[in-house]
């Protein structure tokens, strides 16, 4: 499955929404994610891939798409997403939990994507990221 | 996906979240709680109860709105919390931040 999402915030929810339909249900590749994961893991890292991918990638130019690529496979599901920006160094941003951050209100989204899924792996530009969540 | 505002009759604000709290409406949300406590609202419950999920951008609205309203002298609470979102409090340390309650009913009566 693939889906391009315009630079715009009001689309996370309808584009997750989208993708998280494909796997509720029975049947493949309905029965690959468990319906806890996907109502909770799947739903919230894409969202905060695709916010990131809007605000920081392609910083909200409507000529701009978010590109999201969903592979399933026996094992596993691997969403890319991806943005036409410069791309970033993920080992730049400060652990939101430590003392002095925990009360910012920015800075999560790293984190929580990172805590969400089994792998993320960050493309070599930094502008791409793949998600994935073993079968279960 | 939608907020509902109820109050009872100590003047308690309880809101409830109904599908998430994303980047996507989480100025809905800061919009009406804030109008609540310009209206002089003090105390406020965030029930989670039918929530599905809550993230980065959530969270940190309710750091803010927490902050905003301490500073009126007031406190919000959160309430309903499933175990994936009491996970994500925990994992964000955020549950060091807030009450968290295990019902509204709790929360309504820690007040």
């Amino acid at each position: 499955m693939s889906l391009d999402v315009p630079s715009d915030l009001g689309y996370v929810g309808p584009a997750v929404e989208l993708i998280a339909d494909q796997f509720q249900g029975g049947g493949t590749p309905r029965a690959l994610l468990s319906p806890r994961r996907v109502r909770f893991n799947l739903r919230t890292a894409l969202a905060e891939a695709l916010a990131n991918a809007i605000a920081y990638g392609n910083r909200y130019d409507p000529h701009r798409l978010v590109r999201v690529r969903v592979e399933v496979s026996r094992d596993a599901v691997r969403i890319y997403v991806t943005d036409d920006g410069a791309g970033f160094d993920p080992a730049t941003v400060p652990d939101p939990t430590l003392p002095e951050r925990v009360e910012r209100e920015d800075g999560r989204g790293l984190f929580v994507l990172r805590s969400l899924v089994d792998h993320v792996v960050f493309s070599e530009r930094g502008n791409s990221v793949c998600l994935t969540l073993r079968a279960g | 996906m939608s907020f509902s505002l109820t109050k009872d009759k100590r003047g308690v604000v309880v809101v409830g979240v109904d599908g998430q709290l994303i980047v996507g409406n989480r100025q809905e949300l800061k919009q009406k709680v804030l109008e609540s406590l310009d209206g002089g609202a003090k105390q406020f419950v965030i029930d989670f109860t039918r929530t599905g999920y809550i993230d980065s951008s959530g969270l940190g609205v309710l750091v803010s709105l927490s902050k905003k309203i301490r500073e009126q002298g007031g406190d919000l609470r959160l309430a309903g919390l499933n175990e994936d979102l009491q996970t994500l409090f925990e994992l964000t340390k955020l549950d060091t931040l807030f009450s968290i309650a295990k019902t509204p009913a709790e929360a309504l009566a820690a007040f």
